[in-house]
């Protein structure tokens, strides 16, 4: 198969038209799950290229298999027209493929040059802090190579793997969530980056769920949802709505909806909640109000990183608040108190890592029933030494939880870490219904979960609305908010819109709220930066 | 090639079998050295390990009257494992709060300058009931000095390893201050030492004609009740979810800082305990050097007992058996103490090597891919 394809021309150099990558038909398998199904993308030369899709579409899986970091089950990648298999991301490298990852990895012990030596063959490194310089100065990233990576800033550490990457004359560069870590000064002059080299014919492959981001930035789209491709388009041509319709599918807001419910009293309520950032990363929360009513399920959309995890450990009482009436569960105020104290009274949670936040992964599933309930029901009596726990209490539990939610393991009460994400969500959810809590905040009940624990999960939040409880679900996949929620409010810059009814509730409405847009009128809510 | 693949579960029986290899794996080696040092490697092994545990086994043999006679040897294998058990259990419930006390040869010490200054101070003739203030000051003070990596730790995220560690050259310069200075024997012909303690001061004995004395029982008491605590209360269970996943421990309610605080407390009084345990036992005055690497040898003991207080017990005695033998070496076969030292740290070097297997299985790949 050498001979030159319809594109190329006779010397084998491509023409204009071939384009520079192009995947085909690409599946990849784990187990019975499906990451990619039949996935095609065509990337040419000077484009710059978003790959779009909710969290679990498929994305990262794809840009693994471009990278050679896994291999695709079926289909086929092309390089300027030829059919390449790449083995590992040496040879992608090799190729000129270039990645900047979402996790950098750099060592911090070393300095700037020392780092981007150990990328590239042995050279001097004189010559090479040469180098560094004069592309850093070319590119706008500027960098001192002599400077110790662990002075750097999170910006400055991803210049380094930009620089890493553009050392090695990439012709494709591929970029996951760069802007995740990124303050909104220093997204600014990495679009510039990115423009400057896409100008110079390198192409672009831009990883993102921030739809405003990549309209801005990019010229071609390649939507990813549930595995598949749902569409190829021109995100300028586009507006925020028609792409996250794109992304979540066109169904929102007409999903099932659960049957009416009768909302009982205000068992949860948040009054003007702010929590200044404990890092440079983190979002600060302003001003947030909520009411959850027993019987009712509240859901906060927004994309990630929005203050989902702050709202959450504000809520679990890991970090305690200002104002102590600024937190009331069941009316008595709780900000100020400890997360034993707020199960105490009847509240319940479900962080969202479950491995390592919401249970130890070392640890038994009996300890890990104990982790959350030792003292709000009676698994360790008493205070301090003189608390012995009750370990049959807890195996009971853990039975229990196994059986209601099936959850599936090899041995009777397995460490955590060897139960799977679907099994031991289940567990960690289920170990916190079973309680008949008065209260249960969630955040991302069902990330990372295969559909059919999802279902159980949804199901279980539904119905324990249904016996009374105030259910508050924290969730990025807007299907799920709308299918189990009776109302709805959105997270954008840690500040929370006012909640409005599901039925009044649309996919465009979600969409602007996200962007951090008033619905009802022209206000701008925020512009702050970070 | 050697390729490590993690095990879905950690190996219950490697946890238990490491101490084992590591044990066999530091005798090969430790055969080398001597051979490299132009000794004998079996009878150097013979003489270092297998004297003493034969020693103790013939004696176990032994009928009643005899027993009694031949009680030394493995009563002086006790003697070094009482200071060893205490401090390797306090370290051990420590070092599961993935908190790293390496200073506790530090609190060590301190516990033996207060508990000394307290026997100082006491009348000459002062009755065994001196005993108990002695103790308990030996406790705080070895609190007090790992309350100084606590605060660092807590307040300004200080490392605690090198802050405790620094700390133990602190204590030696402070004791060794006092026993030049204010605590010189006046009628100690110049000589850096204190007085002998008063006979109330000293520990009693508990089998004639050994010096084994009744710190075994609070040794024993100790790592029972540690061991307890560990397994069976809400405050153990605490300081290993915090030691695992501190996040988790934040969502379940304890709180990090005050984690840190107890097992340093716990950690140093319990050192504290056992330097003056071990002065007012053995040594019975104030010198420059109180056998403080004891702090650094109950490392190794708290990992050879699998980081489990009950364990600390049986890791006490392998290294106790190790301190003798390194006696016997001395004596029998011209070899200078550091090597007691060498074999001491290979044991802990090859223990941790070993524990990668508790994790992970070793399979041999023969590459044949291009």
């Amino acid at each position: 198969m050498t001979e030159p394809e319809e594109g190329r021309t006779a010397a084998g150099a491509p023409s204009p038209e071939t384009p520079l990558f192009e995947a085909r038909g690409i599946i990849k398998k784990f187990g019975d799950f499906a990451a990619n199904d039949d996935v095609g993308l065509t990337i040419r030369a000077g484009e710059k290229h978003a790959l779009l899709g909710e969290n679990g579409a498929g994305k990262s899986t794809l840009v693994k298999m471009i990278y050679g970091v896994m291999q695709p089950t079926a289909g086929a990648f092309y390089w300027q027209g030829q059919p390449t298999v790449i083995h590992k991301p040496a040879e992608a490298r090799a190729l000129g493929i270039g990645m900047v990852f979402q996790h950098f990895s750099v060592f911090d012990a070393l300095t700037v040059a020392e780092n981007i030596a150990l990328a590239l063959p042995p050279q001097r490194m004189r010559d090479l802090a040469r180098r560094i310089t004069e592309v850093s100065e070319a590119y706008g990233l500027a960098i001192d190579p002599r400077r110790a990576v662990h002075t750097l800033s999170v910006g400055e550490k991803q210049r380094v793997e930009i620089i890493r990457c553009l050392l090695q004359d990439p012709r494709l560069l591929i970029m996951d969530e760069p802007t995740s870590v990124l303050t909104p000064q220093e997204s600014e002059m990495l679009f510039r980056t990115l423009d400057q080299l896409a100008a110079e014919g390198c192409a672009i492959l831009y990883i993102s769920h921030k739809l405003e981001e990549v309209r801005a930035l990019c010229d071609t789209a390649t939507i990813l949802r549930q595995a598949k491709v749902v569409a190829h388009c021109d995100p300028r041509a586009e507006t925020a709505l028609s792409l996250a319709e794109m992304m979540v599918g066109s169904e929102i807001g007409d999903v099932e909806k659960r049957g009416e419910t009768t909302a009982g009293e205000v068992r949860l309520k948040v009054d003007r909640l702010d929590l200044p950032s404990a890092s440079e990363f983190a979002v600060a929360l302003k001003d947030i109000s909520l009411e959850v009513r027993g019987g009712e399920i509240l859901g906060i959309a927004g994309v990630a990183g929005e203050g989902q995890s702050e709202l959450m450990e504000a809520l679990i009482g890991e970090v305690a608040v200002e104002r102590n009436d600024a937190i009331l569960i069941d009316g008595q105020p709780a900000g100020r108190a400890n997360p034993t104290r707020r199960r105490r009274a009847r509240a319940a949670f479900v962080p969202e890592e479950r491995n390592g936040h919401g249970a130890v992964g070392d640890m038994t599933l009996p300890e890990n029933i104990i982790l959350s309930h030792h003292s709000a029901e009676g698994l360790a009596r008493g205070r301090w030494l003189g608390s012995w726990l009750d370990f049959a209490g807890a195996a009971d539990w853990a039975r229990r939880v196994r059986e209601a939610f099936d959850v599936r393991s090899g041995t009777e009460n397995p460490v955590a870490t060897s139960l799977s994400g679907g099994n031991l969500q289940k567990f960690v959810v289920g170990r916190e219904i079973l309680r008949e809590p008065g209260i249960l905040i969630v955040n991302q009940p069902t990330w990372g979960v295969d559909a059919g624990a999802a279902t159980v999960i949804r199901r279980a939040l539904i119905d324990l609305a249904g016996r009374g409880t105030a259910v508050l679900v924290i969730s990025q996949d807007l299907e799920e908010i709308f299918s189990i929620c009776d109302r709805i409010a959105v997270i954008h810059h840690g500040r929370l819109s006012r909640s409005y009814p599901v039925a009044e509730m649309t996919a465009e409405k979600v969409g602007l709220l996200m962007g951090g847009a008033h619905p009802e009128s022209t206000e701008i809510t925020d512009v702050e930066a970070a | 090639m050697i390729l490590l693949e993690p095990r879905p579960q950690p190996s219950r029986a490697l946890t238990l079998l490491s101490p084992v290899i590591a044990i066999a794996l530091t005798l090969v080696a430790g055969g080398l050295l001597m051979a490299a040092m132009g000794r004998a490697p079996g009878q150097a092994l013979y003489v270092y390990f297998f004297q003493p545990i034969h020693e103790f086994w013939f004696w176990l043999t032994l009928p009643a009257d005899q027993a009694a006679m031949w009680i030394y040897t493995p009563a002086e294998v006790v003697v070094k494992a009482i200071p060893l058990a205490l401090i390797g259990a306090g370290l051990a419930v420590c070092f599961r709060a993935n908190v790293w006390n390496i200073g506790a040869a530090g609190q060590y010490t301190l516990g033996a300058i207060l508990g000394g200054w307290i026997a100082l101070s006491a009348p000459e003739d002062a009755s065994g009931l001196w005993l108990v203030p002695y103790l308990l000051g030996g406790v705080l003070a070895g609190m007090a000095w790992a309350a100084i990596p606590a605060f660092l730790k807590v307040r300004f995220n200080a490392n605690e390893i090198l802050v405790s560690l620094m700390l133990f050259y602190v204590s030696t310069q402070l004791l060794d201050f006092l026993v030049r200075g204010p605590f010189k024997d006046p009628a100690g012909y110049g000589f850096p030492e204190s007085r002998d303690f008063g006979a109330g001061l000293i520990m009693p004995v508990m089998v004639e004609g050994t010096r084994l004395h009744y710190g075994v029982v609070l040794a024993v008491v100790a790592c029972v009740a540690l061991w307890l605590m560990m397994g069976r209360t809400l405050k153990g269970f605490e300081v290993r979810v915090i030691g695992a996943a501190p996040r988790a421990g934040a969502f379940a309610g304890f709180s990090r800082a005050r984690t840190i605080w107890f097992v340093l407390l716990l950690s140093g009084g319990l050192a504290g305990l056992a330097g003056a345990l071990e002065v007012s036992a053995t040594i019975q005055q104030l010198q420059p050097t109180i056998s403080a690497e004891y702090g650094f040898t109950a490392i190794i003991v708290a990992f050879v007992g699998r980081l489990n207080p009950v364990g600390a017990i049986l890791g006490a005695l392998v290294l106790g058996v190790s301190f003798i033998g390194g006696e016997n070496a001395q004596i029998a076969l011209k070899l200078p103490k550091a090597v007691t030292g060498i074999f001491q740290g290979m044991l802990l070097f090859f223990l941790l090597g070993c524990d990668t297997l508790i994790r992970y299985r070793v399979r041999l790949a023969w590459a044949a891919r291009a």
